[in-house]
This record gives C-alpha cells, structure tokens and sequence, in this order.
C-alpha cells in the first residue's frame, strides 16, 4: 500500500508496476496525482512510454514472400482436409 | 455462437490492411459454413497481422527459419481452433496468443538443456536510460531524449532486443508488448512472480544500457563521447 502523499522515489519505485498495470486502482490514483503536479516523475513515465510504443513498432518485420507461400499450401491442405471439404 | 457459423465471408483472400479486413470481419458476421468460406475469412484476418505475426515471432526465436516454422504452426493450430474463437472481432489477439504459446511449449522442451549463464554486471541490472540522457552535461547538445529517439532505429531496437538471454527476452515480450501482467507470465512460463519481476528489471536494464551503447556510437553526446563509455 502506498503512501497518500509519496515522494519521487516512492513514486520511481513503482514506476513499472505502474506502467504493466499491476497496480489496484487506489494505488494507481496516487500516482496519478503525483504525475498531475510533479514534472520530473511525469517525464521519466513518458520516456518509458514511448520507449515502449518504440519497440513494440520494432516487433513487425515484412513477412517474407517464401513464408506467404508457404501458408498458402498450408491452407490449402487444411481446407481439403477439413471434414466438410 | 461460433465463428463457423456465425461470419459471412465477402473478402477474397489476397492481400488487404489490417483496418479494411477489421472492417469486413465486422460487417460478414453471418455464416461461414463451408470450408472454403472459412479459409477465405481466416486468410483475409491472417493477412491483415501477417507482417506483425512474423516480427514477433522472428524477435521471439532470432532466427527467421525458425520464425516461419513457428508461424506455420500457428497458423496450423488456429484453423484447428477456429471453433473456439468466441468473439471474431478479436482474433488478433487470439492469434498473438497461440504464437506465443506455440513458442513457449517449444522453449520449454528445449528448456531441459542447459541452461544459458543470466547474470550481468551490476552496472547494467540498475542501468537507467533516462538518467543518462539527463545528466547535465549532455544539455550543451540540446534535448538528448528528443535526439535519442529521433535517432533511434528500428535495427536498433531489434539488434538490442535479440542481444538479449532468451529468458529476458520472453518476459519483456509478454508483458511489455503483449501486456500479460505479471501472474499470467509466470503461469505462460512455469516460474514464481517474483522471477518475473527479477528478470525483467534486468532484461530492461540490459536493453536500455544497449541502446546508450549504440546511441553514443552514433554520435549522441558529442564527438568522443562513445569511447567514454568503453570498459
């Protein structure tokens, strides 16, 4: 359980818990109301955020033609294989 | 009601965005009785994540043939369940989670070899990357963070990403990019929540003291700036 009133490092403490949602909503509120009126802690949160919407871009690569048509046929086995085919 | 017989099927297969096939999932919820029916809607919503379904699993396993196995066995065991989708509109997610636990049952079989060293150096478990693009004397160059990520490359990301132990990796996947919390990790992997927290504080630090490295290397800093951090 959180302080009412927690200090930067408190606050820092639990920054990830924070941003993976581990946090119950009374304790999630806290926070909140620490980021509303403290700059440095809000910065450190949007750094994380964005460092985090950067890398989940870095998880789509182009799906290579070889794979495409790799999953063609293998679409086209299990449609024929499919009871009703 | 099941998707076999609750979707009308009106894309044709074939290449389509993501928002056109989500468009067309919405309004064909009728009946996809026929085989052909189902393979034409399955393969419009395949298609539409296709690109992300293999970047995830080419970042999961490192190695693109392993990638496309992975996928292929996705692909295989969601037509097999495709009864089980309750809800069509969110067959993506569906679909992320058989890849990823595709990979997991695979990863745990190949758990039983010896296990890879997972220790680091104290100074990357508590690496902070924010903290060392606001020390005071990176401000002679402006706004380090907005250099950093203006910057920041996608080869970057993944090069720092993949440099990861596999069980560091895996962890930060689930939770960051998947967003299972911390019980739902530890239940995927079969370990304590608190080895979940454990590994991935260090996975971030590692990444984070990763992409200080490669940043400095590019120049962010000032001239000199990446043979400072050299060990």
């Amino acid at each position: 359980m959180m302080p009412r009133e927690p200090s930067c490092e408190e606050v820092m403490a639990r920054l990830f818990d924070y941003l993976d949602r581990e946090l119950e909503a009374p304790d999630r509120a806290v926070i909140e109301r620490h980021l509303a009126r403290c700059h440095a802690c809000f910065g450190r949160v949007e750094f994380e955020r964005r460092l985090r919407a950067r890398l989940d871009e870095a998880m789509a690569s182009r799906a290579p033609p070889r794979l495409r048509r790799r999953l063609e046929r293998l679409l086209d086995e299990l449609e024929s294989s499919h009871p009703d085919s | 009601m099941s998707l076999a017989s609750s979707c009308v099927v009106t894309a044709q297969g074939g290449s389509t965005g993501r928002h056109e096939a989500q468009r067309e999932g919405a309004m064909t919820l009728h009946s996809a009785s026929s085989p052909r029916q189902r393979r034409q809607w399955f393969q419009a919503r395949l298609e539409a994540v296709m690109d992300r379904l293999y970047g995830r699993a080419l970042r999961l396993t490192r190695h693109p043939d392993d990638a496309e196995d992975i996928v292929a066995e996705t692909v295989t065991r969601a037509w097999a369940r495709l009864d089980e989708l309750r809800d069509p509109e969110r067959f993506e997610g569906w679909l992320f989670h058989i890849l990823t636990t595709t990979f997991i049952s695979d990863w745990r079989r190949r758990r039983c070899r010896p296990q890879a060293d997972l220790s680091l150096d104290e100074a990357q478990e508590t690496f902070c990357l924010y903290e060392r693009l606001h020390q005071p004397f990176l401000l002679w160059w402006g706004s380090a963070e907005e250099r950093f990520f203006n910057g920041l490359l996608k080869e970057e990301l993944e090069r720092a990403l993949d440099d990861l132990a596999e069980e560091f990796r895996l962890v930060m996947v689930l939770v960051e990019v998947e967003g299972h919390t911390y019980a739902e990790t530890a239940g995927l992997l079969g370990i304590p929540v608190g080895t979940v927290r454990s590994r991935l504080s260090r996975a971030r630090g590692q990444l984070q003291h990763r992409l200080w490295l490669q940043a400095r290397e590019r120049g962010l800093g000032g001239p000199g700036a990446a043979e400072e951090e050299a060990p």
